[in-house]
């Protein structure tokens, strides 16, 4: 654990506890709905689900790290950041439904979430192309001289794209406040790091650009995170851009179609290993350790997340379909979907 | 009204100045639009007005010019991002189609993309395969984005403004051909709205759809045809998406035949385009199959002699409208 800690107090560590176990919980029904769920109504459909599971403290600490003012902009594996950055949960599992309600009205799907009034600025599906997004954010910021920063977040597949080559070099050369916060789950897809990277320390690609070359942190530790990235996020708005990481994993292999925990006993062995350093499990044993006595606050945020997680649910099931206004509106702004 | 001659390289260059000054959130970035002047000149002496944070040398990197710009937009600002090329706007293909023409719609409205791409195109005199394409019918093809491509210095100016004004991505293409050649443009500003297309020419006997380069060659075969008593109307369609089709179907239900030009390729081209949506609104008044003049469907070389053969000219245009009528 770190050792700033102290200033961390326990009704803190108790809410970024109970994001945790909220975000879990809203996954781990998201899986349920789309492989178990028997009535069409209630089943998450289509082609596509990224789970986070093991990744929450990544998510959870950074974005506990941001300022009001701040920015988070990322990949597809995007629900924890979503909630942990205060979207309407209701909202995101509508999303996930297809439903009007939800973050992008049911036509973004659970790739493509966001919140403009959060500075949410959304998932994105392919590969590497938000990172010049969260440049651009980072750009408007230093334009209008103002202390907001951003967080891009950056699978460690996304390194190899060039996207990420070009967005993090006129980051730099223009010295924009961005963090690039590279979640280091170690695969991409089904690929291994080593097979896919000749570096195989995302953050000494900053050394290639000319950008500081941010810390390796803990990705299951919470509070590593959170301390980590803050620092980093306050040196950006002085300094420009910085590279780091948050070594971390996946627990449910890279999404729905994925067999790679069905079929590689590689990964099958790491991932025991990594579910023992749960990032619940570790927040867990050190607010037990610093403040005794929770079982009756753990047992309350059960409840309540497992509750909240069932509302989200019910929201999205009794919200409508979007209708065919929806299909053709938002293509153009002042100009209907045949231009006029 | 008064008016000066003046090139379209001077045309764009006075719209970008007057819009830089009307709204600070404009500003202008690219390869080697500041201190180089602007590889075709367009944004000559900016730099050294506007100062390097509202004209922003950018590096080779056209996924991030792109990229950025997108974002840039999204956070409230109006880029004007110049790809020197549209052959190098290849390079950000996706960024501008899969993300600057979709992030409106599928994030279903709460992000707008104020952004204009502008890129020279087209027959680039032994420029050969890589830098000699006109490709806007590609880009025309999604939703979401708009495609612009003016024929003239006119246009030119009262286009671009329109983009920069507006909220939603504009791909702005501009032949390089004509970045020299002048037009009596006014002292007074104006505005040419989007997706309206322009009659450049009034005729009864056939019509000649074109955008960009192309109009000069159907004007100038429209002047030979005339000397035959053959009345030529040119339709310049000015923006590829949207496209004003119904100045196409008026003029069409008028002559009742139609000869499209495009220097572009003929595979699913603008002119199959124009092709289709004449037959399939104004079957009935057609006396004639739509015909096109477009490049040869081969990569441009480099040595002159073939290079010419495979591009349209007003001769080829001349003899299409012969075929129809």
């Amino acid at each position: 654990m770190a050792t700033k800690t102290e200033s961390l107090t326990r009704e803190t560590l108790l809410a970024w506890y109970r994001e945790l176990v909220l975000i879990r919980k809203f996954e781990d029904k998201c899986h349920y709905l789309y492989f178990e769920e028997k009535d069409p109504a209630r089943k998450i459909t289509g082609v596509y689900l990224h789970l986070a599971s093991g990744s929450e403290a990544t998510h959870v600490g950074a974005i506990m790290a941001m300022r009001e003012e701040d920015h988070v902009i990322t990949a597809y594996r995007d629900h924890g950041i979503a909630i942990a950055r205060g979207v309407d949960p209701n909202r995101v599992m509508a999303e996930m439904l297809g439903r009007k309600t939800g973050t992008s009205g049911g036509k973004g799907g659970s790739m493509h979430l966001a919140d403009r009034s959060v500075n949410f600025w959304g998932g994105y599906a392919i590969v590497g192309g938000h990172i010049p997004l969260g440049v651009g954010i980072a750009l408007k910021e230093k334009y209008v001289k103002s202390e907001a920063a951003v967080i891009c977040f950056i699978g460690d597949g996304a390194l190899n794209n060039g996207y990420f080559h070009e967005a993090a070099n006129q980051a730099q050369v223009w010295k924009l406040p961005i963090v690039f916060l590279v979640e280091n789950n170690q695969v991409g897809m089904g690929t291994r790091i080593e097979e896919s990277s000749g570096q195989i320390y995302p953050t000494k690609r900053a050394i290639g650009y000319g950008m500081k070359e941010g810390p390796s942190v803990d990705g299951q530790d919470i509070i590593s995170v959170y301390e980590s990235v803050k620092a980093e996020l306050d040196w950006s708005r002085e300094n420009g851009p910085v590279l780091m990481e948050a070594r971390t994993y996946r627990f449910q292999g890279h999404g729905v179609s994925d067999k790679q925990f069905d079929s590689r006993e590689d990964f099958k062995a790491e991932l025991q290993e990594w579910e023992a350093r749960d990032p619940i499990l570790v927040l867990r044993d050190h607010l037990e350790k610093r403040f005794r006595k929770l079982d009756e606050e753990f047992a309350a945020i059960d409840a309540e997340t497992t509750a909240r997680v069932e509302a989200a649910v019910e929201f999205a099931v009794n919200s409508p379909a979007p209708d065919y206004n929806d299909l053709i509106s938002n293509i153009y702004v002042g100009l209907n979907h045949l231009g006029k | 009204m008064a008016t000066k001659n003046t090139s379209m390289r001077d045309a764009l260059r006075a719209a970008l100045h007057e819009e830089m000054l009307r709204d600070d959130r404009v500003f202008i970035m690219g390869e080697e639009v500041g201190r180089w002047q602007g590889t075709h000149r367009v944004t000559r002496g900016f730099y050294e007005e506007f100062g390097a944070e509202r004209v922003r040398d950018t590096p080779i990197s056209e996924m991030a010019i792109a990229g950025v710009a997108t974002g840039a937009a999204m956070a409230g600002l109006r880029p004007v991002a110049e790809m020197m090329t549209i052959n190098f706007a290849f390079l950000a293909f996706d960024a501008i189609i899969n993300h600057a023409a979709k992030i409106h719609y599928m994030f279903n409205g709460q992000f707008t993309v104020p952004l204009v791409v502008r890129a020279a195109t087209g027959w680039g005199n032994q420029a050969t395969a890589t830098h000699s394409h006109t490709p806007e019918p590609i880009w025309a093809h999604f939703p979401g984005l708009i495609v612009a491509c003016p024929s003239n210095a006119y246009d030119a100016k009262g286009m671009l403004k329109t983009s920069i004004r507006d909220d939603n991505p504009v791909l702005f293409t501009e032949p390089i051909a004509l970045y020299p050649k002048p037009a009596q443009i006014p002292d007074e500003e104006y505005l040419i709205p989007i997706g309206k297309a322009d009659v450049k020419r009034a005729g009864d006997d056939v019509t000649i759809v074109a955008y960009g380069r192309g109009v000069d060659w159907a004007l100038e075969a429209a002047e030979t045809l005339a000397k035959e008593d053959i009345q030529a109307e040119v339709v310049d369609m000015r923006w590829l998406r949207p496209l004003d089709i119904d100045a196409v179907l008026t003029s069409f239900r008028k002559t009742n035949r139609c000869v499209v030009v495009e220097e572009s390729l003929p595979h699913f081209s603008f002119g199959s385009e124009i092709a289709a949506q004449i037959q399939e609104a104004a079957f009935d008044y057609m006396d004639a199959p739509v015909k096109r003049v477009s490049a040869m469907d081969v990569p441009l070389p480099f040595a002159r002699e073939i290079e010419l053969m495979a591009l349209p000219n007003a001769q080829k245009v001349v003899q299409a409208v012969k075929e129809v009528l």
